[in-house]
């Protein structure tokens, strides 16, 4: 293999890698995110208590959490296949990453905006505010720089999720990395892919910090 | 006529239910407040007093009992309707509870918004309101960026977005300094002049009622001991809980159980400020044991209470009384 070779299949691989981590991200937020505020607000101290949708939601989540992810990825093939139409290559990842993701998602950001201080919400309710209200005008808002940094933590998260996903071959750098290290033993390229993933990590969870500060206006 | 009543709260209960059993925090609370006055509730620490201003725009919901707020009973409105009703009565806190990612020109906007008052009109009320409370220039400035008092000023910018009718204020200077405490309070009183807004002040700060409330109600232990003007209160207090937070600040009182009575001189603004103890001794020939002091001197005029351990001998009592009597000085003698 040329290095022009090695280029294209790092480039190729970096490209799926990227997709697939933003693609699932996105899309398991968009299903993680309400059910973490939901489980935030129906919570015993939340601002609409609900013990049996808050027990239900929980355990659902819990239950999901607890699945190892290389068994989920098998197990969740023929969602994929009905969604994709196909169980290899980086779409199919997706589907199994969203449905690892979007539990822990909804776990970050209930933590998240739990750490908005009940004072804070308390006047929110003294105003007047609507529980709707008070999750899009004040606990969203209020815990944003934690939002951030727990994004930058699940991206990274779901990141070296997807490179398992390559065991299956799922795409990507990890599947690179799979097929050519361990399946035909050449180590270099292994090592590329996952210097190339370490740089990628790293990158995320530093733009995540940065980002996070910037938009903190509890600083200074 | 009847008294126009801002807020009347009706045979109020509360009782908390914890893992370690159930505990009565308010008993058989009745208040009224007078539309346009600054009602003050005084207490100690864990008296209730907190549970009690919660009730008020039912953050806390009473076991039993009724909060009516000109004219209608906050107990019995659906959720919908409270949030409206709420949308009038304005809170303050210790902890300011301002929004951490808001400018202060956006907190005082957020009760706007939350009424759906359009965002123009949220603005300009809003820089008003500032101005109002002496921060025109820090409306970009974020909470994080101002002094405890300034942010104060800016928790009571907000409450008043909504033109409430009356502000509810738990211990909103109790973290502040004697200055900027002082401040606050001229400006909470400037206000009640100006917007004829009601306010009800919870303390557990003997000065902040005599700066600025027009009554008082002592709580103590769940109870309420003593409704009343200040200066029915201050200077004749009936309850033992009146007694006990009027001289809060005298650790020595219990010291001077001698054999002497015990003398209290309320000093109301009346007298200009003189040696008057030192003159009374010298006339009257005999010496005084003071007690405990708390007088101020404003404007030349002395404020406060004075406790006097007066001599044995009935006659040196005499003189000293008929001296105090030819000097208007109202006195009352201690059990
Ligand atoms: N949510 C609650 N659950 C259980 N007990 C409570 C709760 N809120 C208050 N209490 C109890 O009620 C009592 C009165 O509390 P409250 O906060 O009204 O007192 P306070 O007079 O405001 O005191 P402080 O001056 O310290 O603020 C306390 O004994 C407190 O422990
Ligand atoms: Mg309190």
């Amino acid at each position: 293999m040329t290095i022009g070779d090695l280029m294209k299949l790092t480039a190729e691989g970096f490209g799926e890698t990227l997709y697939m981590t933003f693609v699932s991200t996105a899309s398991a937020y968009l299903i993680g995110m309400p059910i973490g505020l939901i489980l935030t607000v129906t919570d015993k101290d939340g601002i609409k208590p609900n013990p049996l949708v808050n027990g239900i939601i929980g355990f659902i989540v819990n239950v999901l959490r607890s699945v190892p992810f290389i068994i989920l990825l098998i197990a969740v093939m023929p969602i994929t296949r009905a969604i994709v139409g196909t169980t290899i290559g980086s779409s199919a990842t997706v589907v199994p990453l969203v449905i690892a993701a979007a539990p822990y998602i909804a776990r970050m950001v209930e933590s998240s905006v739990k750490e908005v201080d009940r004072g804070v919400i308390e006047a929110s309710l003294s105003m007047g505010a609507s529980p709707f209200q008070i999750v899009y005008k004040v606990l969203l808002p209020e815990a944003r720089p934690s939002l951030l940094l727990g994004a930058a933590i699940t991206t990274t998260t779901i990141l070296s999720y997807s490179a398992m996903a390559g065991v299956v071959g799922g795409g990507g750098l990890g599947d690179i990395a799979i097929r050519y290290g361990y399946h035909r033993k050449q180590t270099d390229i292994m090592i590329v892919m996952v210097v190339v993933l370490v740089a990628i990590v790293q990158v995320l969870q530093a733009a995540g910090n940065w980002i996070s500060r910037r938009n903190d206006k509890r600083i200074r | 006529m009847q008294e126009d009543y801002i807020i009347q709260v009706r045979d109020l209960h509360k009782t908390f239910h914890t893992n370690n059993g159930s505990i009565v925090v308010l008993d058989n609370i009745n208040i009224s407040i007078k539309r346009g006055e600054i009602f003050g509730i005084i207490g100690l620490s864990g008296a209730g007093k907190s549970t009690l201003v919660r009730c008020m725009n039912l953050l806390e919901k009473p076991t039993s009992g009724s909060v009516i707020v000109d004219g209608r009973d906050l107990t019995s409105l659906s959720e919908s309707e409270l949030r409206r009703e709420r949308q009038s009565i304005g809170m303050i806190f210790q902890g300011y509870n301002l929004l951490m990612q808001r400018t202060a020109l956006d907190n005082v906007c957020f009760p706007l918004e939350i009424a759906g008052v359009k965002k123009k009109e949220a603005r300009t009320k809003a820089r008003q309101l500032l101005e109002t409370v002496g921060l025109a220039d820090k409306e970009k400035a974020y909470p994080a960026q101002l002094s405890g008092g300034q942010k104060q000023r800016v928790a009571i910018a907000r409450a008043l977005a909504t033109n409430p009718k009356v502000l509810l204020c738990d211990e909103i200077t109790s973290a502040l300094d004697p200055t900027t405490t002082q401040s606050i309070l001229a400006l909470l009183k400037d206000l009640n002049q100006k917007l004829g807004v009601t306010i009800v002040v919870i303390t557990h700060e003997m000065k902040v009622i005599e700066r600025i409330c027009n009554r008082v109600a002592i709580i103590d232990r769940s109870h309420i001991e003593e409704i009343g003007t200040v200066d029915e209160v201050f200077r004749r207090p009936k309850s033992a809980a009146a007694r006990k937070l009027l001289y809060e600040r005298s650790e020595n009182i219990e010291k001077f159980t001698g054999n002497g009575k015990l003398l209290r001189l309320v000093f109301d603004g009346s007298s200009a400020d003189r040696p008057i103890i030192a003159e009374m001794v010298l006339k009257c020939g005999t010496l005084v044991n003071i007690a405990f002091a708390d007088t101020k001197n404003i404007h030349g005029k002395i404020y406060g209470q004075m406790l006097l351990q007066l001599p044995e001998d009935p006659v040196a009592v005499n003189r000293i009384l008929s001296y105090l009597d030819s000097e208007h000085i109202s006195y009352q003698e201690e059990a």
